[in-house]
């Protein structure tokens, strides 16, 4: 999405000081794990070995094939309805993708327009909204979505909305900030004397300079969003079952650690990894991107 | 500096306003509460008597208004599932278990990010770097309840009941679920002393502290440190934040009996009022942290002014 907007912009000065892209080992990884897991998201109906809803309860509590008493039948063991366990991980790849590309959208579209106006045109709507954005940043985002899911009832749009609502803040406090030092400078007043429109201004010059920034925190905004959802399906406000989601999973192999340790496992290993991977990935985009933040590692 | 004082007050006031005023729309969301609180065989009669007892039935501006003071009191109603004052609960579950939980994870957060970040800087590329360097990127990467539960697998299941995995009592109780909750702020912590720590080493102010002869030590821990820390007063005050939102699900897995447990107990039974002072008291929480970082900002380096 990047790659398009910046092309159609106006030459944008180099940065200062750009660092190479430099691809290293961790940053491959990072893409490699993210790029597979999107794959086996997208192609899980072919790949799983059977069906993640259908439940066989006589093979309940089946452990791992490599395990005594497992089964070829099930790589990955079977769930306390006699679920393959294989299936449900790629299925539910495929919710915690979604929602957290999904969610990530709807806050990052929310707080760039929001930004963009605020910081453009300053005054009482700068001030209400600033205000608004601190209010907001009061709640703990897991108590907030919470509190809102309880009231909405789960469902992945209702997890899509809230996360996707509650995070457009930090958006649109970095997008003030860039406009804020952005508008009084030479382009934006020279695109002014040419004639160019508020909203002109703002879709060509100014939304193509804020992208950089906003793209590495959103990167780092959708591991974090995967996070939550897993969080809240495991809490039960999430993805409503039978629907396979990881947090849920998690869930239910929380109540069988004794008996099927397998459970309990798998899907936090997914979690883990695609989190990692998302985060090698935004710790490169970081240094690409935006050579101004420092890097943390 | 009590200019600022007084204006950072009446901030908090307004934000605190500003939560008061969602938590009152929050559930008026979905339209009149009467139906969450009345049985699900309740009559017409006993629907519209509830509501009239309860004054959901006066417009909602006098209602709001109504909410606003009873909210400044503490007061958010009875409980639907107890009975009882929803405030009363939510102080019980939050004092003392959510602040003991959350006192242990953030001493320990802290306290062991200060050495390992420092260590990791002063031998920065060398393997305790890259380990600590891997192994916070991984805590960061995790799920803090599943780290849990792999911990409650781990030390109450496979060791065979080294230490308990539900419950609380003892200090033994408190271990794993601090640990659970602790991880991932910590993991950020030492990333950031370390990151504060490898800036500030390379100043003059250190070249002429060790050119004074002080010892090694004495650089790096008073005169370095010091001012590698002032971020981490930030962090410190947000993984508070963190640990809070955090508490509701490791208090859940580990069973702790805390405000976060009971704030997720009360969503299937929609225990609204509960809910409703939980979410408050967090927020009250969160906004005293925000003041006491901004306060303690100024103790810290006396260049940040207040104005």
């Amino acid at each position: 999405m990047s790659a398009t907007l910046a092309a159609t912009a106006p030459r944008v000065e180099p940065a200062p000081r750009r660092r190479r892209a430099r691809l290293d080992a961790l940053a491959v990884a990072g893409v490699l794990v993210v790029l597979v897991t999107a794959l086996l998201a997208i192609l899980a109906p072919l790949l799983a070995p059977g069906d993640p809803i259908k439940n066989s309860l006589l093979d309940r509590l089946t452990p791992p094939m490599w395990a005594t008493g497992g089964d070829a039948k099930y790589p990955l063991g079977t769930d306390t309805l006699g679920r393959d366990v294989a299936s449900r991980l790629l299925h539910g790849a495929r919710v915690s993708l979604a929602v957290g590309f999904a969610a990530v959208l709807v806050a990052g579209v929310i707080g760039v327009a929001l930004g963009l106006v605020s910081g453009w045109y300053g005054g009482r709507l700068d001030d209400a909204l600033m205000r608004l954005g601190d209010v907001q940043l009061a709640f703990p985002v897991l108590v907030l979505a919470v509190a809102v899911l309880a009231v909405l009832g789960a469902s992945m749009t209702n997890l899509i909305i809230v996360l996707g609502v509650t995070g457009w803040i930090t958006y649109a406090r970095i997008v003030r900030a860039e406009v804020l030092t952005l508008r009084e400078r030479d382009f934006v007043a020279a695109a002014r004397a040419l004639g160019a429109t508020d909203g002109w201004i703002l879709w060509r010059h100014l939304l193509p300079h804020v992208l950089p920034p906003i793209t590495v925190v959103a990167t780092f905004s959708v591991a974090r969003t995967i996070i939550a959802e897993a969080s809240l399906s495991f809490l039960g406000l999430g993805i409503p079952a039978p629907e396979p989601s990881w947090g849920a999973m998690l869930d239910e192999g929380r109540n069988y650690i004794t008996t099927g340790w397998w459970l309990a496992l798998f899907p936090g290993v997914a979690i883990l990894l695609l989190v990692l991977g998302i985060n090698l990935v935004g710790d490169w985009l970081r240094d690409v991107l935006d050579p101004r933040m420092e890097r943390g590692v | 500096m009590r200019a600022f004082l007084l204006r950072r007050l009446l901030h908090s006031v307004f934000v605190i306003w500003g939560v008061v005023t969602v938590v009152f729309f929050l559930v008026r969301l979905t339209g009149d509460p009467t139906y969450f609180l009345v049985d699900q065989s309740a009559t017409q009669e006993e629907i519209a008597h509830t509501r009239a007892m309860l004054g959901l039935d006066r417009p909602l501006v006098v209602q709001y208004v109504d909410f606003l003071g009873s909210a400044v009191r503490g007061d958010f109603g009875a409980s639907i599932r107890e009975r009882r004052p929803a405030m009363r609960m939510v102080m019980e579950h939050f004092w003392p278990a959510t602040v003991e939980l959350a006192a242990a994870a953030l001493l320990l957060s802290t306290v062991l990010a200060i050495p390992l970040g420092v260590i990791s800087a002063t031998h920065r590329g060398r393997p305790a770097d890259h380990l600590s360097r891997v192994a916070s990127l991984f805590l960061q990467s995790m799920p803090s309840f599943w780290l849990g539960i792999m911990l409650i697998l781990l030390f109450a299941v496979v060791l065979g009941g080294l230490l308990p995995a539900y419950g609380t009592g003892t200090l033994k109780h408190l271990i794993l679920p601090a640990i659970a909750l602790a991880a991932a702020p910590l993991a950020q912590n030492v990333r950031l002393i370390r990151a504060g720590m490898l800036d500030v080493l390379g100043q003059d102010y250190v070249r002429t502290a060790r050119a004074k002869g002080v010892a090694e030590r004495g650089v790096v821990y008073r005169h370095a440190l010091r001012n590698a820390a002032l971020p981490v007063i930030t962090i410190t005050g947000l993984s508070l934040g963190f640990m809070l939102s955090g508490a509701l699900i490791i208090e859940t897995v580990f069973a702790w009996p805390g405000m976060g447990r009971l704030i997720v107990q009360a969503v299937p039974s929609r225990d609204f009022p509960v809910i409703q002072a939980g979410v408050f008291v967090f927020a009250l929480v969160f906004v005293a942290i925000n003041l006491i970082v901004d306060l303690l900002y100024t103790v810290a380096d006396p260049r940040v002014r207040l104005t």
